[in-house]
């Protein structure tokens, strides 16, 4: 045994002296490696070879409504309109618009635009890519207020909705012409082409024309895509000419690469590696604060004591949001008072995070509950960014104001399932407006549940505010932004005042890459970096 | 003969029914697979609708029933994320494991011979104690870890290898993806290969080490010294030849740990075989392809191990009448 030990011993100080070798070689290696490159050599393909934690499932946009999927929309389909960094409505497809009526928004089509069929891009293709967004599963909810589309010629459409709708041009975001010639007709399958399959072939599934900056060439599902600028691409702006997107899950792994050169881009970014990505040479960061709300519902059904707004109001001021953005989240996400991020039309200044412990006693000794009670909680452990830990932190600062809690957290493969079961008086759950507006959250979360409707259909709390509810529809019909702005915003502060549910924080995003690109320029709060635009120097 | 051959098949086929058996109940218990397939904005009636058309909402009989009339026709289910069927998905995914176990097992022959048996005769020297102890390190070591510490070695800080991925791979024979004909694909075997055969290594040289100890005290060693052999001959003939036995045993039965470990090696490395496929497959619910794969390995099991048997059974006697008593 102790000659083992020994050994054991004299191994350690082989390695070390191995690492140590090592990492003195790898200085030599670095610098051979910068010799290589300042020889002159001539310029090659630009190729950016990108990293995410995953890839598209399908060739199909509308096959799911996802940000991975949008993220490869961006890159081979164009929609009509897009967001710039400041969330204003940027042209695209659509070079101007105008309100003709309460119902109908007049879009102008970009003249000369090509699909990579070689077809040329017409209204007939909006109207085509509208009629399939009101079929997919997963858009049909989003596109529901619209009548549908109508071709005036080949270049002006009209998108007319069934009531006045003030989303119109969040929603153009989402039309990423589809070329109607392409997708018309039967495959070699005799099937139809245009048919939206989410779990079987379908020719959309595997083949793609749209007018986008970038084709895809090549692509074996999780292993690798291959997409190579169109040559017709109405825009110049970037000057990458190849895109080799190697989805990598592993977070460890995905910053290796990066740091060994083998890829250029990285997404996301872990938070335990931020600092090391920021220090190194030859690398760059860019974070933003997203638009991810993470919340814990109260369900004042299934528990009395969270159905008293005072004792919701202690929880509130019991919870330290900075504390645990700061120690738990290692600064990476952004506190949290509303539903709203910062950019949104609810978002309201004013409804700040509040902590005070001795606040939070007073109010529960006036509450009902003045002993406190207990609850059970549920929540998923790898859903969201550290959402076991945030969870366990609740507990112990709810053990303060003398709330006992028992919480059991779970796979998200089995979450949704207990969540939507409502098996737990306090529920976590992250959410981000897919049509970033403020008015999604409080269909979802806070109106009060309507099997019919559909309204509060995540709302586990059972929240049920008859005012909420009202400023939520009237903002719906509403077209005149500040009248929107100020139902919305009302909505939040009586949300605030009641404690309807406790908010968290946003969880930030993050891009890293080696410098000489103008990374910032092309990355924004939706998390969808405009690839056509990248330019590596 | 016959007879045994019969038993063990319909053993064989038992045993299969009560893997595919358990694997479909975890499937059926696991959560549900539509969520991953949708938007947040799809309603729950619209879900039920989805799960009803992917047969999901049946008793759990009926689709154990379905499933096993589809397996007989070699039809393992549809993966919901692939958008394939499921057995295509893994026999694509096969190559790329294959190589890597075979690569990590050729490592392993390879150093662990020499090494147990230098270690058995020479138990005092330096070297054979400085292999006993990277043994202990190499057994207490979790295989992640030892992938990470060989990533940020070789990839981050000398830049030597590359960190993730099977690089450039040749089609041989039409589907068979292959990493071993080009320099690029044996660059990013060197990594996985060492990070899988870490766990495994230090145990066959412990075991060949021990086992030929233990030959090398035996009355007919003794023997073939007293007659005056070489050293040589005595050590690799006469007790090295006898160590092999319990040691192909004991590789039998690792072949099942392997395909474990496997699975967090390929994680790391981002490596594209049946391992990482069958992690992403229960990240992503993609149920069907679960099961799919828990079925797979338990025939390739089941087939290895039948034959085994009957060919034990043709060699050796002895095992056909024990197997009847």
């Amino acid at each position: 045994m102790m000659s083992t030990i020994k050994s054991a011993g004299k191994f350690s100080l082989f390695l070390l002296t191995l690492i140590v070798a090592a990492m003195l070689l790898a200085g030599c290696g670095e610098e051979k490696k910068e010799e290589k490159a300042a020889a002159p050599e001539a310029p090659a393909k630009v190729t950016l070879k990108l990293a995410m934690d995953a890839d598209p499932v399908s060739l199909d946009p509308h096959v799911q409504l996802s940000g991975g999927m949008l993220q490869y929309s961006h890159m081979v389909f164009d929609s009509l309109v897009r967001y710039d960094k400041d969330m204003n409505f940027q042209p695209r497809l659509a070079e101007k618009w105008e309100r003709i009526d309460d119902l109908t928004m007049r879009f102008h089509l970009r003249k000369g635009v090509k699909f990579h069929s070689g077809n040329p891009f017409t209204a007939a293709d909006v109207v085509f890519t509208i009629d399939r967004l009101k079929k997919s599963d997963d858009y049909k909810g989003l596109f529901e207020p619209f009548v549908g589309a109508k071709a005036i010629d080949d270049y002006t459409v009209d998108l007319i909705t069934k009531s006045p709708y003030g989303l119109v041009l969040n929603m153009a975001t989402y039309v990423f012409p589809m070329d109607k010639a392409f997708y018309s007709g039967t495959d070699d399958k005799g099937k139809a082409k245009d048919l939206i399959i989410k779990t079987d072939y379908s020719f959309a599934n595997e083949n793609e024309s749209g007018t986008g900056p970038f084709m895809v060439t090549a692509r074996e599902q999780g292993v690798k895509t291959v997409f190579t600028r169109f040559a017709d691409y109405w825009e110049k702006t970037g000057n990458i000419e190849e895109i080799v997107l190697s989805p990598i899950k592993n977070d460890a792994t995905r910053v290796a690469a990066l740091l060994s050169g083998d890829v250029d881009f990285i997404m996301p970014v872990p938070p335990q590696d931020l600092d090391r990505i920021k220090t190194t040479e030859g690398l760059q960061l860019v974070t933003m604060s997203g638009s991810r709300i993470i919340t814990f519902q109260l369900n004042q059904k299934s528990n009395p004591a969270l159905a008293d707004p005072k004792v919701r109001l202690a929880m509130a001021y019991a919870y330290d949001n900075n504390g645990v953005v700061e120690k738990i989240m290692k600064g990476f996400a952004t506190a949290a008072g509303q539903m709203s991020p910062k950019g949104y039309v609810g978002y309201s200044e004013k409804l700040a995070p509040r902590y005070d412990v001795e606040k939070a006693k007073a109010l529960m000794a006036e509450s009902g509950f003045p002993n406190g009670f207990e609850a059970t909680m549920i929540a998923p452990n790898n859903r969201y960014v550290n959402d076991e830990k945030i969870s366990e932190a609740f507990v112990s600062m709810m053990s303060k104001i003398g709330i006992k809690i028992s919480l059991k957290t779970m796979p998200k493969a089995q979450y949704w399932d207990e969540f939507d079961a409502q098996v737990a008086d306090i529920q976590m759950i992250g959410w981000h407006s897919d049509t970033e507006d403020s008015g999604n959250f409080y269909e979802f979360l806070s109106m009060c549940r309507n099997a019919e409707t559909g309204y509060g259909q995540y709302n586990s709390g059972n929240y049920c505010n008859a005012k909420v509810d009202e400023l939520t529809l009237a903002a719906q019909v509403e077209t005149d932004p500040a009248k929107r702005a100020a139902q919305c915003q009302e909505v939040e502060t009586i949300q605030y005042d009641e404690a309807g549910f406790i908010p968290l924080h946003w969880q930030n995003l993050s891009w890293a890459s080696k410098t000489g690109m103008n990374t910032e320029d092309i990355v924004n709060v939706m998390n969808f970096p405009y690839f056509g635009d990248l330019v590596i120097k | 003969m016959f007879a045994f051959s019969v038993k063990r098949i319909l053993q064989a086929v038992i045993v299969m029914l009560i893997i595919s058996f358990i694997g479909f109940a975890i499937k059926h218990n696991f959560g549900d697979p539509v969520r991953d397939l949708v938007g947040q904005r799809v309603t729950p009636t619209e879900r039920a609708e989805i799960r009803e058309k992917l047969g999901l909402n049946d008793p759990f009989m009926v689709q154990y029933v379905r499933f096993l009339g589809n397996a007989v026709h070699g039809n393992l289910g549809q993966s919901y994320f692939f958008k394939k069927p499921a057995t295509e998905v893994i026999i694509k995914k096969a190559p790329a494991t294959l190589e890597l176990v075979f690569c990590s097992a050729l490592i392993i022959i390879l150093l662990s011979v020499p090494c147990g048996i230098y270690s058995a005769i020479k138990p005092k020297s330096w070297f054979s104690k400085f292999i006993m102890g990277s043994s202990i390190v190499g057994v207490s070591m979790p295989v992640f870890l030892t992938a990470i510490l060989l990533i940020y070695i070789f990839s981050v800080e000398l830049h030597w290898l590359p960190s993730y991925g099977r690089g450039e791979t040749v089609r041989l024979f039409g589907w068979w993806d292959s990493g071993l004909l080009t320099l690029d694909g044996l660059k990013h075997l060197i990594m996985p290969s060492i990070a899988l055969s870490s766990i495994m290594l230090p145990l066959f040289i412990r075991l060949i080490r021990s086992e030929m100890m233990e030959v090398l005290e035996t009355e007919y060693v003794k023997y073939a010294w007293a007659k005056g052999i070489q050293p040589r001959r005595v050590w690799l003939v006469h007790a090295f030849k006898n160590t092999l036995l319990p040691v192909i045993t004991v590789g039998g039965v690792q072949l099942g740990i392997m395909v474990a470990f496997t699975i967090l090696t390929e994680t790391v490395f981002q490596w594209q075989g049946m391992g990482s496929m069958f992690i992403e497959s229960v990240e992503r619910s993609d149920t069907s392809l679960m099961v799919a794969y828990l079925v797979f390995v338990g025939i390739v099991f089941v087939l290895v191990n039948t034959f085994v048997d009957i060919i034990y059974g043709l060699v050796n006697p002895t095992v056909r009448v024990a197997g009847r008593q």
